[in-house]
């Protein structure tokens, strides 16, 4: 090794699940993190609680850049099981770190790759008397070891140690104990610090590193959702459980101890979607996290809320499909039965959050939509968004804000009227208004999944049910001029070429689009936050001649979306596709440009 | 579900409750169910129970799956809010509506094919969480809007109208309930409104999740000789075990009965369920028992019916979720928003 790496690397590191090395991990990415450096954490994880092999992977990268790269500088080995394969997926160059305890030299060699042996497991056998300390101490151990070379202070790694284990103090000394021990072998034996390594920075100023399913269960809470009701499902399970504590700091009476929220664990999805929509009936903000199998169970009530014009927050945090497909792998493949979900004509809106600030504001957003609207607003984040920690800008709160209810008449407004009819659409835009039980006498009125005309009543008149589902047309239209307008970047040398994506692939678009720019290639970029579409991306895809729609699915769900519901040729549209079940990197779409360009130039 | 708005004619002489409003102020629109259908007369139970009670119309929620039950809320409550949901998922909605608004008085109506098939795990949970609401089944062992085929309630050897024999054993909503630690276990029969009205008053002022299995005879697919939930065949082989009246909070405690015969049980607005035991050796305060003897009447071919369990002391939905007294729909914004400054200090785990 000799090329110099400082502060543009990648750390990946292979496990076994069950072995508490997800901590330590975390805490190195931290460590990092706060030495100014941008970095990031992508956690591969299988579908099991311990034994099988999981692998973390650091990014380190003062541009910023912080999509799954592709590369790995420094791989640390820690499963025997998967030594190979990950001794193979080294970059030329690059270090691969093992345990030593028992040597496999042998086994361990690439000429390209520089091999260091630390034996974590003797030292810590030597050290810690307790079987399971010695195994978790382990991870401690090489992180220790890393500390020293990738030349990672160690007070900030040991300040972490205390705050991370602040209630248990006995753990602490453990921690710092097994640090200490890695750290003084790899000064001892190896020469400290190696070409790839971190030097202090200050460009993580104002950034906060989150998961997204944090964000997205802050941005219940501030939106004033009251109940919140699930059935678990990787990956979204931790949204409730976010919730939940954020609530019981937040939410619950410090005298009586009464709780000012109501988070109800479902039998299955169908009654978690139930429940929200008994919840809001009755004048309630509530929600339900879930991913693809849970939407599915949740297509009846769906169709249902849309048509009888019921308020409904929905996250789906997204995972690899379909049925149990790879639950604990990313993708973007719930798209078009997340548009159109139930049967009968249905239309959802969808909102895209591309970052953990996104998660945050965007539900927030969905909440005023769903009310404003009376229609269900999916949140389309994914596991990669919502699982990995991910930096961005701090979370920032507006005590102006207040909740849009949208048009609700409340018992005053109900005295007045002379009469209230639930479906007229009186202003003009397509959205009735509405009434809460309990609120007055005048405000009656039958939610019924059958027929119903504009006064409410039953039907099965063809012309009233037509001009029903034809007003829910025009509110459709009201829809799309109040949805999140799309992130649109530009370049004057652009030259006709565009880049459209949603959600979490946003950094491996702007590293693409950045690195082309490198090359002298300029593409604009459109990231939608919002199905419909509206006029914005429209014009976006009017002006360019040709686009590339980048997602993670193997059938182009948001080119078919943008097909049938712009009115962009789909000739124009060309498909940029990730779907392994990894975060998508920026290589394919780097090499896509330059396809497309070459195409262009040879027609 | 179609109805059709039932003119409303208003005698000089008729009875008005303690809101000032006649029976007909809790009527809803004209059924639309076959003649002579059970549903019918359970409708016209929960009317006079609602009336009698005093509830503001207002003030109650109807839900509903899909089925011929579930299209009854139509004809009661016309000026309460209804919900009439998709087939067996009832139990969500008004678990949603509970958890929204703790204050209404919600009265699911239901059907055996929708609690009892596409619905039993719905059915199920609802009992679980102890949801404070009133839940009758109207139960005639047939999907009628389906033209007759066999519903889960139907019992072994029971004909189909063509001929068809059950095979498969019943599942009964009333030991289900009680198995699974329902609070308030009923059973009763539409042509029997004296035994209904007083058990739906009960169930509705009951914290708690109240069952009330009604045997509904449906007249066009499941009234014939063969039928075990035809009218003939309820009314031979029905026994009751407790009969129960309902004594409202302002009433004075009457002592007419003989002791030992008779148990009042507190409900908790004060008024009480005063059960009479037909049967000398039921105890419908014990769940056990209450099982052993419904099953064993059941064998020896008897339709146990009455108020066969009641427990006012079990924690109730709300209690079980510590959610506080002020329905969370009516919560001030500013009570559930923590702010600007703790969200600055919550992210500083996050730097």
């Amino acid at each position: 090794m000799s090329q110099d790496r400082v502060n543009d690397f990648v750390i990946k590191l292979a496990n076994v699940n069950g072995t508490g090395s997800a901590s330590a991990n975390s805490l190195l990415m931290r460590s990092i993190f706060r030495m100014g450096v941008p970095v990031s954490g992508k956690n591969f994880f299988p579908s099991n609680i311990q034994g099988l092999p999981t692998w973390y992977e650091i990014r380190v990268n003062e541009k910023g850049r912080l999509a799954r790269s592709g590369n790995v500088d420094v791989m640390v080995a820690m499963n025997a099981q998967t030594y190979l394969q990950d001794l193979h997926e080294v970059t030329p160059g690059g270090v691969l770190l093992y345990d030593s305890t028992w040597p496999r030299d042998k086994l361990l060699s690439r000429p390209d790759v520089t091999i260091l042996g630390v034996p974590l497991a003797r030292m810590c056998n030597e050290h810690f008397a307790n079987a399971r300390t010695r195994v978790l101490m382990k991870n401690m151990a090489y992180v220790g070891a890393l500390t020293a070379l990738l030349d990672i202070e160690r007070e900030v790694v040991e300040e972490l140690v205390r705050e991370t284990f602040a209630r248990k103090p006995a753990a602490i000394d453990a921690n710092l104990q097994a640090l200490d021990l890695g750290f003084r072998y790899a000064r001892e034996h190896f020469d400290c610090p190696l070409p790839t390594r971190v030097e202090r920075r200050n460009l993580t100023a104002g950034k906060i590193m989150i998961d997204g399913n944090t964000a997205t269960a802050l941005g219940c809470v501030y939106a004033g959702a009251t109940v919140g009701a699930w059935y678990p499902i990787t990956p979204s399970t931790s949204v409730m459980d976010a919730f939940k504590s954020f609530c019981e700091r937040f939410r619950v009476d410090p005298e009586t101890g009464e709780r000012r929220y109501c988070v109800i664990q479902a039998e299955d999805e169908l009654a978690a979607i139930g429940i929200v929509l008994g919840a809001t009936w009755n004048g309630a903000r509530a929600f339900t996290p879930t991913s693809g199998p849970g939407l599915s169970l949740m297509q009846e009530f769906l169709g249902f809320a849309y048509f009888t014009e019921l308020p409904a927050v929905v996250i789906d945090v997204q995972r690899v499909g379909p049925s149990t497909g790879m639950p604990t792998r990313t993708q973007q493949a719930d798209i078009l039965a997340a548009a159109y979900a139930s049967h009968g004509d249905t239309r959802h809106v969808l909102l895209f959050p591309a970052d953990p600030r996104e998660c945050f504001e965007l539900t927030v957003t969905a909440f005023d939509l769903a009310d404003r609207l009376q229609t269900p607003v999916i949140v389309m984040s994914d596991l990669d968004l919502g699982m990995n920690d991910w930096m961005c800008d701090e979370l920032t709160w507006d005590d102006g804000y207040r909740p849009d209810r949208g048009k609700v008449l409340g018992a005053e407004e109900l005295e007045q009227a002379k009469s209230f009819f639930r479906y007229l659409d009186v202003d003009g835009d397509g959205i009735p208004y509405r009434t809460y039980p309990g609120v007055h006498p005048k405000g009656s009125y039958f939610v019924r999944g059958s027929g119903h005309n504009k006064y409410g009543l039953y039907t099965e008149n063809a012309r009233d049910y037509q001009e029903l589902v034809d007003r829910l047309l025009e509110k459709w239209r009201t829809a799309a001029r109040l949805v999140p307008a799309p992130v649109v970047r530009t370049h004057p040398e652009a030259d006709g070429l565009g880049i459209v994506a949603v959600g979490s692939s946003d950094p491996a678009v702007v590293e693409a689009i950045e690195r082309l720019a490198e090359e002298g290639i300029h593409v604009d970029y459109c990231r939608i936050r919002a199905f419909p579409f509206g006029e914005e991306v429209e014009r976006f895809l009017e002006t360019h001649e040709r686009v590339l729609v980048v997602e993670q699915n193997r059938d182009a769900q948001l080119k078919s979306l943008l097909t049938l519901e712009t009115r962009c040729p789909k000739e124009r549209l060309e498909p940029v596709l990730s779907y392994g079940g990894l975060p998508i990197d920026c290589n394919g779409i780097v090499d896509a440009v330059k396809r497309v360009r070459l195409a262009g130039v040879a027609a | 579900m179609t109805s059709i708005a039932k003119p409303k004619i208003l005698h000089k002489g008729l009875r008005r409750n303690g809101l000032g409003l006649t029976m007909r102020d809790y009527e809803g629109g004209m059924s639309t169910l076959c003649a002579g259908c059970g549903h019918d007369s359970v409708t016209a139970a929960i009317v006079q129970a609602f009336f009698e009670l005093d509830i503001p119309p207002h003030r109650a929620a109807k839900v509903s799956g899909i089925g011929c039950s579930s299209k009854t809320p139509a004809y009661f409550l016309g000026a309460s809010h209804g919900f009439n949901a998709v087939h067996g998922r009832m139990p969500s909605i008004a678990t949603g509506a509970s958890a929204a608004n703790r204050e209404l008085y919600i009265i699911g109506v239901s059907g055996d094919g929708d609690s009892l098939s596409i619905g039993l795990g719905q059915f199920a949970h609802a009992v679980r969480r102890n949801l404070n609401m009133l839940y009758i089944i109207e139960n005639n062992g047939v999907y009628g809007l389906t033209k007759g085929q066999f519903s889960a309630s139907a019992d072994i050897g029971a004909k189909a109208k063509k001929g068809e024999e059950n095979r498969q054993p019943p599942i009964d909503p009333v030991q289900m309930a009680l198995a699974l630690g329902g609070t308030f276990v009923a059973r009763s029969f539409s042509g029997d409104k004296e035994q209904l009205v007083p058990l739906i008053k009960a169930g509705l002022l009951h914290k708690g999740f109240a069952l009330i299995d009604v045997l509904s005879p449906c007249v066009t697919f499941n009234d014939h000789e063969a039928s075990t939930k035809s009218y003939a065949y309820t009314r031979t082989h029905r026994s009751t075990a407790v009969e129960a009246d309902f004594v409202p909070a302002r009433a004075a405690i009457q002592t007419s009965y003989a002791e030992g015969e008779i148990v009042d049980v507190e409900l908790h607005d004060g008024s009480r369920v005063r059960l009479r035991k037909v049967s000398k050796d039921y105890d419908p305060g014990n769940r056990g028992a209450a099982l052993d003897y419904i099953r064993s009447r059941h064998r020896a071919g008897e339709i146990v019916t009455g108020l066969l369990y009641i427990d006012e002391s079990e924690p109730h939905f709300h209690v079980m979720n510590g959610t506080t007294q002020t329905p969370l729909a009516s919560l001030s914004y500013e009570s559930l928003c923590p702010g600007s400054a703790a969200l600055e200090a919550l992210q500083r785990r996050f730097r």
